[in-house]
């Protein structure tokens, strides 16, 4: 493989590797609005109502 | 106005219970065959490196915009009550014609799992046949035939054997489990499944990935053959052929890939005239429509925008979920499974036991189940590891195919106000019929490569477009994208704006018309002149085919059937003025 190809698979698969690591790590860490909601009053989220 | 009570409706309102939950099933919808098997294809044959640079401003252009539009659209339109394309785009067009239009995205994916469930069982067909040590080939034409057999291509009716090396029985298997999956509905069926397939999914490619670069070069007598160069062969922004000449024009010969090839292709042509090596530089490749065109074509495909699926699934979310986020990580998890696992497994694999030649030119079926076949046979410990790659191929295709159905048991369900069991077994008899043909004209493939020429790409590219003019200047750019960060965890930067309304639509309406020229008229960049397609042939020229006439008129009948139904329906009124958009 050349020099250029390595760049650009190591950008590639940084980039999306990297990506997808944060988004997923997003979602695991970042409360639902519906716990946001229900946290610590306890307040019903207006659509479930 | 956009907030306003929902239609009341008699059906109960189906939820996903988590939002790892939607995102994982998102994602494995799009994550297919198309990850493993056509996206490094089409990334060494258009180009390698290069084709990556246009893979990534076609995923900025058109992958996420249309992706967070069909979240958007389908979330917003669910919170009033609409779960299928007709009812979505109905509401938010308020026009009789959008509610029509909307009927493609139901026969999108009708028709597409009646040919895809036929590929999937081929998958787990493969799979069988590898872990019970009944795949040695010795010759990728053996690899080839044993193909053929399988899938019935001498003739038509050939596929209908039941045996474990025929398709018969393993289709029988992946039909009913996808209707079963389907029936035990969205949380207990798709999610459920979806959870627990799509992190078996990725722990067996990387399984198979690290067994693929720590190949090295496992034949010293050949010494060109080895990772290296396969790893080459996909990323390389820079070409090198050897080309000749014909008619006083240089046509490429074959590729070359590492120092070794090209050392002796030196030799072998430097009293030889006829025949020069030729580099093609980055750029040189990025001037070529048809890089631009596969680029796009492959990100609007892998992510499976435009077949009306994301919408529905979006439907079935609250009103304040977020959809940004989860949009996001959707599509970076197909991505993730594409260029990291599929850009890193494929090719290096082929390469390394058959060489550039074998490997250069194939297409998606050809690299799969011709080529792939050949190299676990030559692998060390080939059996298990064909094993895990066919069902890793299993799994990427029926977390697809329960996908595509959801939208028209939607549809059915909204539209003749039906339960879950009636309208499964309305669209298990539909597709039955039309999975039954397409397995039955099996000569050539003839069936299924029409339907996926005519439905899988041409359908595809009008609904996207739709869609995303129907989000940018229906909906409105403004409030969709009020609507769009409405519970978002995320936000979407503020360029996108201009993208959505502007950029995407009009990219999209320049590659569909590339794709016309290139695929319908027949036209060629490199000599300006143009040769209608073979697949306008068979419907219109002097020796048509029936099985392709055959093919478009089940189309046809599924479109009439649902136009009908649509038309039909109480269902897709005219929503009350404040529950629409103005």
């Amino acid at each position: 493989m050349t020099f250029g190809g390595w760049v650009i698979m190591v950008l590639s698969v940084g980039l999306v590797t990297g990506a997808f690591g944060w988004s997923i790590w997003r979602v695991l860490t970042t409360p639902h609005p519906e716990e946001r909601l229900h946290a610590p009053l306890g307040i019903e989220h207006e659509e479930e109502a | 106005m956009i907030d306003s009570p929902p239609i009341p409706t008699s059906r109960p309102k189906e939820q996903w219970s988590s939002r790892l939950g939607v995102i994982l099933a998102v994602a494995g919808s799009a994550i297919g065959l198309g990850n493993f098997l056509r996206f490094p294809g089409q990334a060494a044959q258009y180009g390698g490196g290069a084709f990556m640079i246009a893979y990534f401003v076609a995923l900025l252009l058109l992958g996420l915009p249309i992706g967070w539009a069909e979240w958007t659209m389908g979330r917003f339109a669910g919170a009033h009550g609409y779960n299928s394309c007709p009812g979505i785009m109905g509401f938010i067009g308020r026009a009789r014609g959008w509610k029509y239009a909307g009927v493609i995205g139901v026969i999108i994916p009708v028709v597409i799992y009646m040919y895809y469930v036929y590929i999937e069982a081929w998958c787990l067909g493969y799979a069988v046949n590898f872990l019970l040590g009944s795949m040695h080939f010795t010759s990728p034409k053996e690899a080839g035939d044993f193909w053929g057999n399988f899938i019935g291509i001498g003739q038509d009716g050939g596929a209908m054997g039941f045996g474990l090396q025929q398709v018969g029985a393993y289709l029988g298997i992946v039909f009913v489990l996808n209707f079963v999956l389907i029936y035990r509905g969205l949380s207990k069926g798709i999610e459920w499944f979806c959870n627990i397939a799509m992190p078996t999914l990725i722990a067996i490619a990387i399984i198979v990935l690290i067994r693929v670069l720590t190949l090295g070069t496992p034949d010293a007598a050949v010494p060109e053959r080895n990772v290296g160069n396969g790893l080459g062969f996909m990323w390389n922004p820079e070409k090198v052929f050897v080309e000749k000449l014909e008619g006083g024009v240089w046509k490429s010969e074959r590729e070359l890939v590492g120092p070794e090839m090209i050392s002796a292709a030196r030799q072998e042509i430097a009293s030889d005239t006829t025949r020069r090596l030729e580099v093609h530089g980055t750029l040189e490749q990025l001037k070529k429509p048809q890089l631009w065109l596969a680029a796009a074509g492959q990100i609007f495909f892998s992510l499976s925008v435009g077949f009306g699926i994301i919408a529905t699934y979006a439907s079935y979310l609250r009103r304040k979920d977020d959809v940004v986020l989860s949009g996001f990580t959707a599509t970076s998890a197909n991505e993730f499974c594409e260029v990291t696992l599929g850009g890193l497994i494929t090719l290096p694999a082929a390469v390394a036991f058959l060489g550039v030649a074998e490997v250069a030119g194939k297409g998606t079926f050809g690299l799969g189940f011709n080529v792939l076949p050949m190299v676990f046979a030559k692998m060390p410990g080939g059996q298990i590891f064909g094993f895990l790659f066919f069902f890793l191929l299993f799994l990427a295709a029926i977390t697809s195919s329960i996908s595509m159905l959801q939208p028209g048991i939607a549809f059915l369900e909204e539209a003749m106000a039906i339960g879950r069991k009636m309208s499964v077994a309305i669209l298990g008899f539909i597709t039955a019929i039309g999975c039954g043909f397409v397995v039955w004209f099996s000569k050539d493939a003839k069936a299924l490569d029409t339907l996926d020429f005519w439905v899988g790409t041409f359908l595809i590219f009008v609904l996207a477009m739709l869609q995303i003019i129907m989000f940018g200047w229906v909906l409105g750019i403004d409030k969709g994208w009020k609507e769009a960060h409405l519970g978002a965890a995320i936000r979407i930067p503020r360029i996108f704006r201009f993208i959505m309304k502007w950029v995407s639509p009009l990219f999209l309406v320049s590659i569909f018309i590339m794709w016309i020229l290139l695929n319908v008229v027949g036209y060629s960049f490199e000599t300006g002149r143009g040769e209608v397609s073979s697949y306008v042939k068979d419907l219109f020229g002097a020796e048509p085919s029936t099985v392709a006439r055959m093919s478009v008129s089940l189309v046809a009948m599924v479109g009439i059937l649902f136009a009908f139904i649509t038309a039909r329906s109480k269902a897709f009124g005219t929503p009350p003025v404040e529950g629409g958009v103005q």
